[in-house]
């Protein structure tokens, strides 16, 4: 087998793992029937004093406690014990799929000789392992509960398959690739662009969790796809979520941007010339910077920043993809 | 009681002030902002592109004048553009001049005092003792905390002690290096200039820095045309490294000379020539094929013409144009309708198994011209600008020029095309062009400044969490602490249990981790 062809067998393990992990979080996910944790205990000693709209989604998540515990234990056909050891094979699953992910990129940087993100799979590729080591560290650090990882599985999965739409077989970069710049410039935006994708993930689960705790106030019953909001943690906490993995993205997406405008000074003559590219990376860059603003600016503003954050995300999407294909440009020369 | 137009005008505009210079607004401008650049990616643009633009207007003639008038081909430097963005910038120094005021008041204050309650705060643990006033100072002392001491007359102590000042600081700092980025931005686009030249090899083709010199050029406002900085470059060789049939590596060996000196460089991209602040870059190459022409006299006369690549694999088009052909020695004349044409394409990799022309490979591995002959009327005598790598269409259409040769005719290096009158066309071979960007721009620098203030400044903008800490001696006897996060902090309890070790270590043992601590001002 040919170095490339290593690599392409250990992608297609790795969306294997992925996949299964995928399913087995979504037994977990289903039939593990521990009432979901708490956000928000109010401890006893001196008494916490919350801020008065977050003690108000407190109250719905109890009522969304009392909805869950209302399921009739007795029809589940995998029992609670059964369905966290599903969860806790998925978890372990995980991390063989990430590091298969990350043998595949190796592997595929021995055998061309140099940095692995020359073309739009490879970026794909490059975000999917970013997004998942941010949610490997995530889990570990207990910020998430494992049980989440169908989320983060499941676009991960979708991801990886999409790239395989455009896959392209290693091969050497032009030479206006060819600098360290490149290095620095993609490596931050991808792994921002994976930071985000987790991020997006939280927003649309935040979403999706306040949506149901107002149905549920409102005391009605909800459907699918609502209703799988059942098992999610407090909406505070998946805000609270959100916002950090955006903090932690933004800066990395500046510089990111920051370092391609030095590459483009060295490769193009010039810094900044609204190359379609460019464009599309300052409005998703003033996107994210109108979500961070948004959360602090009152309560109506905050209530849609999850939007924002989301049509950031949909913004990188189209750069990454749209852009490429359609548009052209100079940076279009980096191949499909 | 009437209020003065004057006082109302003031109410007006203070009320209007208000509305820019909030965040609610600079949200808005924000989207709206993003919004607005979106065209610019759809649409042609003049400054990336002339040749783009021109045809949008030949396929959309109805459509392209109307967009024109809408600013769609400039949308960058569009009155609605930058009315956007320079509301953004007023809102911005209206936000960033009173929050500096306040926070330059808020880094000489002392730190407030703790609340009557105290037990209302997210943070709070009553000690049983044993917590002394050294102790607690040095152990705030040690968390970096600002902290000072009150005593009133009941015989209260309190220390109250803040921290985090940088949050506030790198805030102001990333918004006014936004400024700064714009101002650079705004200088470049005064005093810069670029010009970009097609340069072949060899001494005969060198240039030098004036406009006349430039196929394409652009200059800022407050540029002189004959301002330039003075210095000429020469090509003296150029090599393109191809790997599996994609470049990997070009290299271009110049020489260029200021005043009297002379200077060598091996300019290659992503490695720029610096003279004196203007930046000469390689930005990308072609071929260059030589070819003689002998006419029906047998005058010579040969050239070198740089061809336009028309994919990956190098193809090329262009032409060859002889006005001056066929001058007729014993008339002193030339021959009416005798100025010769040659449309080609240049094929760097020609194979001759397929019946394909165009080749698959950038290298010079069999380089042959695919060439169409023309005679008569070239028509470059009339003024108009033409290309230079085609022939004249309308000539061709209007019957002023005659087509030669029904069949491309395709020739090799030292093969000879003949025409019906005797003349000749020898391909003596093929050199190489690399295509340079020289490019002045002051407003470069500060932008690069602007754009390392800002990052450095949004760590701490984003990172630091502004936080409180307070110990109360009452006049009971009972010694109370308690802490504040000023912004979203989920580690504030623990952090706070930490002090409180460190100054009471057995006085109160610290209560486990809650999922998450109440936070309150997380919307300050
Ligand atoms: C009128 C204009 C603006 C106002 C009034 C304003 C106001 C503010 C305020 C008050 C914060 C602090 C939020 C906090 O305490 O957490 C903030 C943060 C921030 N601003 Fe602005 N801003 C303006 C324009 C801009 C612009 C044009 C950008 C860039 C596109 C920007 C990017 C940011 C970022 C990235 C943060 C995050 C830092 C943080 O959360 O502390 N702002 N802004």
């Amino acid at each position: 087998m040919t170095g490339a062809q290593v690599a392409n067998a250990l992608f297609v393990a790795t969306i294997i793992l992925y996949a299964s992990a995928m399913f087995g979080h979504a037994i977990e996910y289903a039939f593990d029937r521990r009432a979901p944790k708490r956000g928000k205990v109010l401890v006893a000693s001196g008494g916490e004093a919350a801020a008065s709209d977050e003690t108000a989604e407190t109250d719905a998540a109890a009522t969304n406690d009392a909805a869950a515990n209302d399921d009739n234990a007795a029809e589940v056909p995998v029992s609670p014990v059964a369905a966290r050891a599903a969860g806790r094979l998925s978890l372990v699953l995980t991390y063989l799929g990430t590091i298969a992910l990350a043998s595949s990129i190796v592997m595929r940087v021995i055998y061309t000789g140099r940095w692995p993100w020359g073309n739009m799979f490879e970026y794909i590729v490059g975000m999917a392992l970013a997004g998942m080591v941010t949610w490997l560290i995530l889990v570990a650090g207990g910020h998430v509960h494992r049980r989440l990882g169908l989320f983060a599985t499941f676009s991960v999965t979708m991801v990886l398959g999409t790239s395989v739409r455009v896959y392209t077989e290693a091969g050497p970069l032009v030479p206006a690739l060819d600098s360290y710049w490149i290095i620095i410039h993609v490596t931050a935006a991808i792994v921002a662009s994976g930071i985000l994708l987790i991020g997006c993930v939280f927003a649309i689960l935040h979403l999706l969790k306040r949506r149901f705790d107002r149905r549920i106030s409102e005391g009605k019953t909800p459907g699918f796809p609502l209703n799988i909001a059942k098992r999610l943690p407090d909406a505070t906490v998946l805000e609270r979520l959100t916002f950090k993995t955006h903090v932690f993205a933004f800066p990395l997406l500046t510089f990111g941007i920051f370092a391609g405008a030095v590459w483009a000074h060295f490769a193009w003559g010039r810094y900044w010339a609204w190359d379609p590219k460019e464009v599309w990376a300052f409005i998703a860059w003033v996107v994210y910077a109108a979500y961070l603003h948004a959360r602090v600016s009152g309560r109506s503003a905050r209530v849609n920043a999850p939007w924002i954050a989301i049509l950031g995300y949909a913004v990188m999407l189209f750069n990454l993809t749209a852009v490429n294909l359609i548009f052209g440009g100079l940076h279009s020369y980096a191949g499909v | 009681m009437r209020r003065s137009p004057l006082r109302i005008a003031r109410s007006f505009g203070r009320r209007w002030w208000h509305q820019l210079t909030s965040m609610r607004t600079a949200l808005l401008l924000l989207l709206i902002l993003a919004l607005a650049a979106i065209p610019g990616s759809t649409f042609p643009q003049r400054a990336i592109s002339l040749t783009d633009v021109n045809d949008y207007y030949t396929r959309h003639p109805d459509l392209a004048p109307f967009l024109d008038r809408l600013w769609a081909f400039d949308v960058y430097t569009s009155p609605w553009f930058s009315a956007i963005y320079l509301l953004l910038m007023i809102s911005l120094i209206g936000c960033i001049l009173p929050r500096l005021g306040v926070h330059l008041k808020a880094l000489r204050a002392e730190p407030p005092d703790a609340p009557r309650r105290m037990e209302i705060l997210p943070y709070h643990r009553r000690l049983d003792g044993g917590a002394n006033e050294s102790r607690a100072r040095a152990a705030l002392k040690r968390h970096r905390f600002r902290a000072v001491r009150r005593e009133s007359a009941d015989g209260t102590v309190t220390i109250a002690a803040e921290k985090g000042y940088l949050r506030e600081s790198g805030n102001l700092l990333f918004h006014a290096s936004i400024i700064i980025v714009l101002v650079g931005v705004a200088v470049g686009s005064l005093f810069s200039w670029y010009g970009n030249r097609i340069l072949s090899e060899g001494e005969d083709q060198a240039f030098c820095n004036n406009l006349q010199q430039y196929d394409e050029y652009g200059l800022g406002a407050y540029v002189a045309e004959t301002g330039l900085p003075r210095f000429c470059v020469q090509l003296d060789s150029f090599a393109a490294e191809f790997t599996n049939g994609g470049p990997t590596a070009y290299e271009a060996d110049i020489t260029y000379t200021v005043g009297d000196a002379e200077h060598a460089y091996d300019l290659r991209v992503n490695h720029p020539l610096n003279i004196d602040g203007t930046n000469i870059f390689l930005i990308g190459h072609g071929y260059t094929p030589v070819v003689t022409y002998t006419d029906r006299y047998g005058n010579t006369e040969t050239r070198r013409q740089p061809f336009l690549s028309m994919d990956a694999a190098l193809n090329s088009e262009g032409a060859f144009k002889f006005p001056d052909a066929n001058f007729n020695p014993e008339t002193g004349e030339v021959d009416a309708d005798a100025e010769v044409g040659f449309d080609a394409v240049l094929v760097p990799s020609f194979d001759t198994a397929t019946a394909i022309l165009l080749g698959s490979e950038p290298e010079l591995n069999n380089p042959v011209l695919a060439l169409t002959a023309y005679r008569g009327d070239l028509g470059m005598g009339d003024g108009r600008p033409e290309s230079v790598y085609n022939v004249n269409e309308e000539q061709i259409a209007s019957g002023d020029l005659a087509l030669l040769n029904d069949e491309v005719e395709v020739i090799g290096v030292g093969d000879v095309m003949e025409l019906d009158d005797g003349s000749t066309l020898t391909f003596d071979g093929v050199e190489q062009y690399a295509v340079l960007q020289v490019r002045y721009d002051p407003g470069g620098p500060i932008v690069l400044g602007g754009a390392v203030i800002l990052m450095g400044a949004l760590l701490p903008a984003l990172m630091v969490r502004r936080r409180r800490y307070w110990i109360r001696w009452n006049p009971d006897g009972t010694v109370e602490v308690a802490g504040l996060n000023r912004n979203a902090y989920d580690g504030i309890a623990e952090e706070c249990d930490a002090i409180t070790a460190d100054i009471a270590p057995d006085a109160v043992p610290p209560t486990p981790r809650t999922e998450s601590e109440a936070t309150i001002g997380s919307t300050s």
